[in-house]
């Protein structure tokens, strides 16, 4: 237990996917200029990693590994991550239809989100059980979604500030990525595993 | 002379056209900079010459690949499934360029670590596929996808060279120690080959560039 905790501190807070690993650049620049869209974009990864995670997991140890195929992983992992994206979108268009619209066009966006695939590699190579993985996949959407809902509160406030003319918008968003990643790498040696 | 006007005029156009769209992407179109795509690997992979090398190499293999596959068949693709073709495209050739680096260059495969396979969602080959090669002919998509590709070395070079050269003072390029710095040397500022420091060059050059005006400001 103490392990799959450690796991879950680790990809959450210290080696976040964010800040400390690089996963995931594309919607964090992107999707965080304003707290609302941040949050909806982080529920739905938090939706999809744990699904996909899972699925990532079942699928190589019962069908890559048995036939000896795991070199094919790149190919099979993007499909299982399109696949595990449309059945969450179509799941949550049935079951809750303002939830569905909250998240708007960043569900489909997840299949080309580095974070996804870098899971299921990261799960892969690290050869976590079953539990590490659904722990592995929930810590690092969990640290995702807390950077996500950090970075678009600093930003609504910065939109405020008077920074000069060049470095308005992208790169002043990249000073903050630059401040948390300080922030996150001091937790560095906090769990040991 | 054996060319007619016309054929020659047709030969001509295509490779001014191709040159032009090589061009296109070095500085008017650079991936990471204008088009801001690809960020990941770029702050990652940004720790050494060889790597950020390697890496661009690889990328433009399989941009190349895609490029014409994708070019090839864009006019049997069934328009709603084209976006899952292509990217299975694309990892097909990603894979091929692991196995590729895992026995020839093992060492820079050991350093890559997950980057080198998530080359299969670097939104550059992807975007260029679909809103590039998927439109034109081969030999344009070819030019395009090459153009890309040296573009987004140049820029990978741009982060990799203050990065190595602040964070280890000194720069080595296959093996061979180029440039040492004299005090920097033997106390390095560690905090640049970390992730803050990836990040604060990355934002010192966007700004730069706007500062100059290669990139629109906002």
């Amino acid at each position: 237990m103490s392990n799959l905790l450690a796991i879950f501190i680790t990809l959450a807070i210290i080696q976040n996917f964010i800040v400390v690993q690089f996963l995931g650049l594309c919607p964090f620049f992107g999707v965080t200029k304003r707290l609302r869209d941040a949050f909806s974009m982080g529920v739905a990864l938090i939706i999809v990693m744990t699904v996909a995670g899972a699925a990532g997991w079942i699928i190589t140890e019962y069908v890559l590994k048995p036939y000896n195929v795991v070199y094919l992983n790149n190919v099979v992992y993007i499909l299982v991550i399109a696949t595990m994206v449309q059945i969450t979108e179509m799941f949550i268009k049935r079951t809750n239809a303002t939830l569905y619209n909250s998240f708007g066009i960043y569900l489909p966006l997840i299949t080309t989100n580095c974070a996804v695939l870098g899971l299921l590699f990261i799960n892969l190579k690290e050869e976590y059980n079953f539990a590490e993985a659904i722990f592995s996949s929930i810590g690092s959407a969990v640290g995702f979604m807390l950077v996500m809902a950090i970075m678009a509160g600093i930003r609504e406030k910065l939109d405020i500030a008077d920074p000069p003319r060049s470095f308005r918008g992208l790169p002043q968003a990249i000073f903050v990525a630059m401040m948390l990643g300080l922030i996150f790498g001091g937790f560095t040696g906090v769990v040991k595993i | 002379m054996v060319l007619g006007p016309k054929w020659k005029g047709d030969g001509m156009s295509t490779l001014r056209a191709s040159a032009a769209q090589f061009k296109n992407g070095i500085i008017k179109e650079n991936a990471l900079f204008v088009l801001v795509l690809g960020n990941c690997s770029a702050l990652a992979v940004t720790l050494g010459v060889d790597r950020s090398l390697a890496y661009s190499g690889g990328l433009a293999f399989v941009m190349v690949g895609t490029g014409i596959i994708v070019s090839l068949i864009r006019k049997i693709t069934p328009n709603i499934v084209r976006i899952p073709v292509y990217i299975v495209i694309v990892a097909a050739f990603v894979t091929v360029v692991d196995l590729v680096f895992m026995a020839f260059l093992p060492d820079i495969w050991d350093l890559l670590g997950i980057y080198l396979p998530l080359l299969t969602v670097n939104c550059i080959v992807l975007a260029r596929a679909e809103v590039f090669a998927s439109k034109r002919g081969i030999a344009l998509s070819v030019a395009d996808a090459l153009g890309m590709a040296f573009g987004f070395m140049l820029a990978m070079l741009i982060i990799t060279i203050p990065r190595v050269l602040l964070g280890d003072g000194q720069l080595i390029i296959f093996g061979s120690t180029v440039v040492t710095l004299p005090t920097l040397s033997d106390q390095p500022i560690k905090i640049f080959v970390y992730a803050p420091g990836a990040f604060l060059v990355m934002g010192l050059l966007h700004g730069l560039f706007r500062r100059i005006g290669v990139v629109k400001s906002e």
